[in-house]
């Protein structure tokens, strides 16, 4: 019986059923995204409708949320992964004294608690009088995302065969050349990996972001903001948009690591 | 020259980087323990005074916020093993060529917005919502039966939110085990139990190692799920950090607070990680 249980359906069983559990508030943010309601309330299933799609920005503040999110992910994509990539090169590449602190404050950055770094980056703000902004949430999402790209990038980094640099200098390639020709192109699925994770993080940042926001709304902000007046639709179909994009982007990547293997 | 440079590369690469982690991240640290320490107000200014009053004052009114996050943080850790670890266990060892199928699926939650899925939970399960109304209606349910605003509500949420967290590493601390060792155990004839109980289940606490330390510190000092999903009672120390700096704006006691948490959850991984004989915390955790 026991073994029954343990090799037999009774696992997979509770596998799926614990993959539902993760997947029913996804199912029904997705729903209600097609519902066809006509108060502010968007709590009871009125019919299927598509007119949210079409009326997707008709809410000027929440578009400007979504439009924010996006420029604060990409600038902190670009930022964070040069600035992280370059730490992973280092780490991974060189035995250098102080690479062991560098470890460790990594390690911190990954482990605190955001509400902790978050807290702390804003008494820094309020102590140096700095207006809380755009620019301030952009400083606090690279901040957080450096050291997973940098993670990311060491691990990438580490498996790479030396030797090829090597061939390329004996074949009189200099510093950069060598390391634009051979160094980059063979880390970079690392820089994209990292840089990605760096992008994903800072959309999603809830709790950094609404320490050091100021006036600034960010996308998470905006629906914290409107969770006491209700959920306008628009939110389930960006949630679904934005959504729809990770899927694709997984399941491409997914495709493309398989035919490559 | 070349040899000057060679040597002065890694620390070039990391300037940039190192920088902007001292400048917003290590010395923010400082900053903060330094306004813990101090008094006044927002209209007239602080001053440095070594007041310790701001870490007596937060613990003798909040020790009930921080006891019940360092209880809701546990009790999420304890609920995200049990419900994750016959997942991590199904998937490495029945998974078969579609393991990446499944780890995907468990991953799915991260591509909604953290806030957005915690809504979506307020949602299903508020009192007359899709799950509760109809149960009520047909008289399963009494009336007044309600799960929001309950700590079951907020632990569940917690659980739910950083699940993946955990399933993963212990997922890879799984996936890991040469097959040769189980056919080794069952050649000594140990029975279907003794072998996980003997080899499975030592070789994958440092899986579970990781999954706590990245779950047990977001738990314990999250405010969204309190905030959305919980009630008056369930208030955890994460709100009061958050109402303090952003509200009363009361920075001396804000952050003495967020210290006092940020020391709590050192002291905690410290003791466990000791407790569990993991040499090297930074070790684990890297992966």
């Amino acid at each position: 019986m026991r073994q029954g249980l343990l090799r037999g359906r009774g696992l997979q069983i509770y596998t799926w059923l614990v993959i539902a559990w993760l997947v029913v508030p996804i199912a029904v943010m997705i729903l209600f995204g097609f519902n066809d309601t006509h108060g502010r309330y968007n709590t009871a299933w009125q019919g299927f409708t598509l007119k949210w799609y079409g009326k997707l920005f008709e809410i000027g503040d929440l578009t400007q949320a979504l439009v924010n999110s996006l420029l604060i992910a990409v600038l902190t994509m670009i930022i964070a992964g040069v600035l992280g990539s370059l730490i992973g090169l280092a780490l991974g590449r060189y035995r250098f004294r102080g690479s062991a602190t560098m470890n460790v404050v990594m390690f911190a950055a990954i482990s605190c608690a955001e509400i902790v770094m978050g807290a702390s980056l804003l008494s820094l703000f309020v102590t140096l009088a700095v207006p809380l902004g755009f620019w301030t949430i952009v400083i606090s999402h690279v901040m957080f995302s450096i050291s997973f790209v940098a993670v990311t990038v060491r691990a990438r980094v580490m498996t790479l065969d030396r030797s090829l640099e090597e061939a390329a200098r004996d074949l009189g390639a200099g510093t950069w050349t060598t390391f634009r020709l051979v160094t980059l192109p063979m880390i970079f699925p690392g820089v994209l990996a990292g840089s990605m994770l760096a992008f994903a993080l800072s959309i999603d940042d809830f709790v950094i972001t609404n320490f050091n926001a100021g006036g600034t709304v960010t996308f998470p902000l905006w629906i914290w903001g409107a969770t006491r007046v209700g959920i306008p639709p628009q939110v389930n179909v960006m949630g679904t948009l934005i959504f729809a994009v990770g899927v694709l982007i997984a399941v491409v990547n997914g495709l493309v690591a398989r035919r490559r293997n | 020259m070349s040899r000057l440079r060679a040597a002065l590369t890694p620390y070039a690469l990391i300037f940039p980087g190192g920088l902007w982690l001292a400048i917003f991240f290590v010395i923010p640290m400082i900053v903060m323990l330094s306004l813990s320490l101090q008094s006044g107000s927002v209209e007239d200014g602080y001053a440095f005074t070594f007041n310790w009053h701001s870490y007596a004052d937060g613990l003798a009114n909040y020790h009930d916020q921080i006891i019940r996050s360092l209880l809701y943080g546990l009790a999420a850790t304890l609920l995200q093993i049990i419900l994750g670890f016959p997942v991590a266990y199904w998937i490495a060892f029945k998974g078969g060529n579609r393991k990446s199928v499944y780890l995907f699926l468990m991953l799915l939650p991260f591509l909604v917005s953290f806030v957005l899925r915690t809504i979506s939970w307020q949602f299903l399960l508020s009192d007359n919502g899709i799950l509760l109304g109809p149960l009520k209606d047909i008289g399963l349910l009494p009336d007044g039966f309600r799960v929001l605003a309950t700590p079951f509500a907020v632990i569940a949420g917690l659980a739910y939110n950083f699940l993946p967290f955990m399933v993963l590493p212990m997922y890879v601390a799984l996936e890991r085990i040469d097959p040769r060792v189980l056919e080794a155990a069952q050649d000594l004839y140990a029975s279907r139990f003794q072998t996980f109980l003997r080899v499975v289940l030592p070789l994958s606490l440092p899986g579970v190692f990781a999954g706590v330390l990245m779950t047990f510190v977001p738990a314990t000092s999250d405010y969204v799920n309190a905030s959305v999903l919980g009630g008056t009672n369930t208030t955890m120390i994460g709100n009061v950090i958050q109402n303090q700096y952003l509200v009363t704006q009361d920075y001396p006691t804000a952050s003495a607070l967020s210290f006092t948490l940020m020391a709590l959850l050192l002291v905690g991984i410290f003791a466990y990680a000791r407790a569990l004989g993991t040499e090297d915390v930074l070790e684990v955790a890297a992966r």
